[in-house]
């Protein structure tokens, strides 16, 4: 009974607030009438009676609200109310809603974005059963996981932590399904890689441990889901069907499941081959120890065993391998990482990054709850005399606050909904870029339920932030006063409060808001800066007017003695096309893929080991005309020459590190000896200047240069460098090489570029740094003006009165203009000095990130002060000019 | 008007169960039969009476219905409800109770002790 009635009046409280009110209207009046009855019996006339009756019954709004608080439910009732008081309110005041909702949806959209990449990238595990365990065999002293075949079977018998060490490398090769073959990726496992993950196929079945029977045993395929859907149109009688990885054949067994994209978060392969087919695609002997090719090992810790133990054991065992093999093995000590970002290598640089992005977007939220607070101080100074009316009419302060928090909590939900649905539109946006086409690579940061989650709690957290700035305000009201002077009076002494000597919350919030401005102003400039500076940088080549072309001969099947022949009638192929002045041949370039590299010793060093190496130097393979198509400057000495093949002794070209490095200096370089690992004996004939070879920031790094004859490789680059101004269209270029290199050999999957495309993959994170950061600038700037402008205006229509006055009284332009708006540009002064001074603190951060950022440089100094100050102009012209036009007459007339 | 008692806190619960318990009432005549068994020594505003009503009618002391009153007006009648009866003899024992030890209490003389 008791609990139906409660329903019964939650119910109706819920849905039929009218009828509740209009009952207790009702009521109420019927008590008033009978008192007025009775009164009236006493002889008193009836309009007189009723007056009375009112008046005895007392505050009659006050008990019908204590009365709606007694029946229940008048949470939800009263919720209702304000809501609909508030957006009544919002609707009347379009301009400042507009602006307050599409601030807060810019910051919450910043925030949802980054968070949703951080989501995507850290906080999601990996899509394989019990990802908490799986980890990547890090090497101790760098964040690297290589390691060589041999030595993976080592680690994985004598390991007693794991469930199985899974060895994985990357392959590409060319595949070819009966059309001509195209350039593709793929995984190439250890037999237990799906086993050992806990994945089951799609389609088919999965190779084993007990398909590998030694080298060459498994020619088995197992295609991506997406391979399969797209190469195959999800044709289920792929199954047995034979195609051929560069030009061998394999036997397609099975499909994966849709959601496993392999381990490493970015790089989605589109085939999974075994490893003991390694030689078919790679051409190299995979059992050789001191070939550290595997890409990563890893695997589950066993359950019951700590981290700390299993890294124990696989020490004890790279000790062995180190007693064992002294000539091949050095630095066996690991560490464990989660396999997704290739551990730390990957993990750490991306993890800074997005925290300091996250922190960044935080300040961006700040900055817009600060100006938002801002102007809702300013609407509550506006509207303190409805405020100090309906507290003389009985309200509660409570309920004007409550009214005023849902205001502001109204305004933010309906940010946070703008603001996630542009966050939604532009995360599938990204999660559909590939941003290096010559790889595999994804970002699939499309948010999930924890992102909406995340991005609610922000618009809620921010409303009830900047929902609390005028509560002081309201708590101080004094009804008496306000309706005893008029509103003008209690506005003029408030406005007087803040424009006075005192420093107001108001304007505290001014001063930190442009402050975070000025943070991400300058830290943008500062990333920008740094951009352009590392492009116009010296890279120890040239760009311009270059264009790259890469194969690998073995995708077509060439055998290691057809090889040499095949590059010499290529270059030839392409260097009869008109406009091209000359054709360099390599294994690779500086920042393309990453190729080659070995230990360095001096002549003099007889016992090869490892740790007797003087550095470790990358290999460049070159023909004789290379270093003058790439437009790199011999320092001394000669290039090679046709010479300089398998009938004559080794030389190399290095470059001026490797000489300091090795000889102390260039000139005692030139003819000088060094050994590799394999002990041979390399007499340096020239040196070249250095330059930059794995990343733009990367500091001096020692590389040799061998002719391409002397150690011959299947990986082939051509290097095309242009006559400038006349004969040859560039556009026409890359078509001409095609053709001509497919009428050498169809079957040759070749991929084509320019040199400022290669650098693509050097630049990513760079770029990725400048536009977010540039973004997040944009935004800052954007927040800064929408908040200096809502103070100048607001503090202009407010003086209006006084302005006039001094005008009246005959004061000039200028001094209308600093009274009106002096104190808003004082504030943006300060603002901006503190945000200039924290952010060139903030950018030594990205100096790792960005090449040749440095907060230290005049010209982002003058940038970040004039953009401010230009800011500061653009949010204060209306204002000023409102403040000039003041007609005295006009406004002394009002009031 | 000025010798008139101000209720001590919870109390005016109390009485209004008492009004109701000697037959059903409007909102009026409850104040009216307070006014009446008290002898019009207690303040109770007038408006201070409807939140009290509808907190009892949530609790189910009290139930109410529409209906036409002595003034041929339409008014809202309260009644005790089962539960309401038992609450009202529990609170009046426990009134009773206090008021007889306050009694005692505040008459004590110092020579007593």
């Amino acid at each position: 009974m008791r609990i139906l009635t409660s329903l019964r009046s939650l119910f109706i409280a819920i849905f039929q607030p009218s009828r509740l009110n209009g009952e207790m209207d009702e009521e109420l009046r019927s008590h008033i009438e009978h008192r007025a009855d009775d009164l009236e019996r006493a002889g008193v006339s009836r309009s007189e009676a009723e007056r009375r009756a009112r008046v005895e019954f007392g505050g009659y709004v006050k008990f019908k609200e204590e009365s709606h608080a007694a029946v229940g439910g008048n949470f939800i009732e009263i919720l209702v109310q304000d809501v609909r008081f508030s957006l009544r309110k919002l609707r009347k005041s379009p301009g400042f809603t507009i602006a307050a909702v599409l601030t807060l949806a810019l910051a919450i959209g910043a925030n949802a974005v980054v968070f949703s990449v951080m989501n995507a990238i850290i906080l999601r595990p990996l899509n394989v059963p019990h990802p908490e365990s799986l980890f990547e065999l890090q090497h101790g002293n760098e964040a690297s996981g290589y390691q060589s075949y041999p030595d993976y079977i080592d680690l994985r018998d004598r390991n007693h932590s794991f469930d199985g060490l899974i060895a994985w490398g990357a392959a590409v090769v060319g595949f070819d399904s009966g059309e001509n073959p195209v350039r593709m990726w793929g995984e190439e496992g250890s037999g237990n890689y799906f086993d050992a993950l806990g994945i089951q196929p799609y389609l088919g079945r999965f190779f084993h441990a007990s398909d590998e029977h030694g080298t060459n045993s498994a020619p088995y395929i197992v295609l991506s889901y997406s391979l399969w859907k797209n190469h195959f149109q999800g044709d289920r009688g792929v199954i047995g069907r034979v195609v051929q990885l560069s030009k061998h054949p394999f036997t397609v067994i099975g499909v994966a499941p849709p959601e496993f994209h392999g381990t490493l978060m970015f790089f989605n392969p589109d085939f999974f081959v075994p490893m003991v087919n390694h030689a078919q695609y790679a051409g190299d002997d995979m059992n050789a120890r001191g070939e550290r090719w595997v890409f990563m090992v890893m695997g589950h810790v066993k359950a019951g065993v700590t981290r700390a133990q299993a890294t124990a054991d696989l020490n004890s065992v790279g000790s062995y391998l180190e007693k064992t093999y002294p000539k091949t093995e050095h630095k066996m000590t690991f560490s464990l990482a989660p396999p997704n970002l290739y551990g730390d290598y990957l993990g750490q640089p991306v993890r800074a990054f997005l925290a300091g992005l996250m922190l960044l977007s935080g300040l961006i939220l700040l900055a817009a709850c600060a100006n938002l607070g801002g102007l809702f101080a300013a609407r509550a100074a506006d509207r303190s005399r409805e405020v100090a009316l309906r507290l003389a009419l009985g309200a509660s302060r409570r309920r004007i606050l409550r009214g005023l928090f849902t205001e502001a909590v109204l305004i933010s939900l309906a940010g946070g909904a703008v603001g996630l649905m542009g966050s939604v539109v532009l995360l599938r946006g990204l999660s559909a870029w590939q941003p290096l086409p010559r790889f595999p690579i994804h970002l699939e940061v499309n948010p999930d339920a924890k992102v909406y989650a995340v991005a609610l709690l922000l618009a809620l957290a921010s409303g009830f932030l900047f929902g609390a700035v005028p509560v002081r305000q309201v708590l101080r009201t004094n009804p008496y006063e306000v309706v005893k002077t008029g509103a003008a009076g209690m506005i003029g002494g408030r406005v007087g409060g803040i424009f006075g000597g005192r420093i107001t919350l108001r304007d505290l919030l001014l001063v930190v808001q442009i402050a975070i401005c000025g943070v991400l102003v300058t830290s943008s400039m500062v990333a920008v800066r740094g951009l352009i500076r590392s492009l116009n940088g010296n890279f120890g080549f040239e760009m311009e007017n270059t264009t790259l072309a890469d194969t690998d001969l073995s995708m077509a099947g060439y055998k290691s003695d057809q090889i040499p022949a095949m590059q010499k009638r290529m270059v030839e192929a392409v260097q009869t096309i008109p406009g091209v002045e000359s054709v360099g041949l390599s294994d690779d370039v500086p920042l393309g893929d990453g190729g080659s590299y070995s230990v360095v010793f001096t002549d003099n060093t007889t016992d090869l080991k490892p740790t007797n190496a003087a550095t470790t130097a990358n290999i460049y393979k070159i023909s004789p005309e290379f270093l003058r198509a790439s437009g790199t400057t011999l320092l001394a000495g000669r290039t090679f020459t046709g010479h300089d093949d398998q009938n004559s002794p080794r030389v190399a070209v290095v470059n001026g590190e490797f000489a300091r490095k090795i000889f102390g200096s260039v000139a005692k370089a030139m003819g000088g000896y060094f050994k590799i690992k394999d002990g041979v004996r390399i007499q340096v004939v020239g040196v070249a200047e250095d330059g930059k070879y794995g990343s733009l920031t990367e500091e001096p790094q020692p590389v040799m240069f061998f002719p391409i004859l002397q150690s011959p490789s299947s990986t082939t680059w051509l290097l095309m460098r242009a006559k400038t101004g006349l004969g040859g269209d560039p556009q026409q270029l890359p078509g001409e090489i095609r053709a001509r290199l497919r009428s050498l050999d169809a079957s040759l999957p070749v991929y084509i570029q320019t040199r400022f495309n290669a650098m693509d993959n050097v630049l990513f994170a760079p770029r990725v740094a400048t536009v977010s950061l540039g973004v997040m600038g944009v935004m800052g700037a954007m927040l800064s003006i929408t908040g200096i402008f809502g103070m100048a205006a607001y503090s202009v229509s407010k003086r209006l009165r006084e302005l006039g006055i001094r005008v009246a009284l005959g004061a000039q332009r200028r001094e209308v203009l600093q009274a009106a708006l002096g104190r808003p540009l004082k504030l943006l002064a300060w603002g901006s000095a503190g945000g200039l001074l924290l952010g060139l603190l903030a950018t030594r951060v990205l100096a790792f990130i960005v090449y040749q950022a440095t907060p230290r440089d005049p010209l982002v100094l003058a940038g970040v002060v004039l953009a401010m100050l230009l800011l500061g102009l653009l949010a204060t012209w209306i204002p000023a000019q409102r403040a000039l036009s003041v007609d005295p007459l006009i406004l002394l007339r009002e009031d | 008007m000025t010798d008139q008692a101000q209720l001590l806190p919870g109390t005016l619960d109390l009485l209004i169960l008492k009004a109701v318990s000697l037959g059903p009432l409007h909102g009026y005549g409850v104040l009216l039969r307070i006014g009446q068994i008290s002898g019009s020594a207690l303040l109770i505003e007038q408006g201070a009476l409807y939140p009290a009503l509808f907190r009892l009618v949530k609790q189910g002391l009290l139930k109410a219905s529409w209906g036409i009153s002595e003034n041929n007006r339409r008014a809202k009648f309260y009644e005790l409800t089962a539960l309401g009866r038992k609450r009202l003899r529990v609170e009046t024992e426990d009134w009773n109770r206090i008021a007889a030890v306050m009694a005692t209490v505040l008459s004590t003389q110092a020579e007593e002790i």
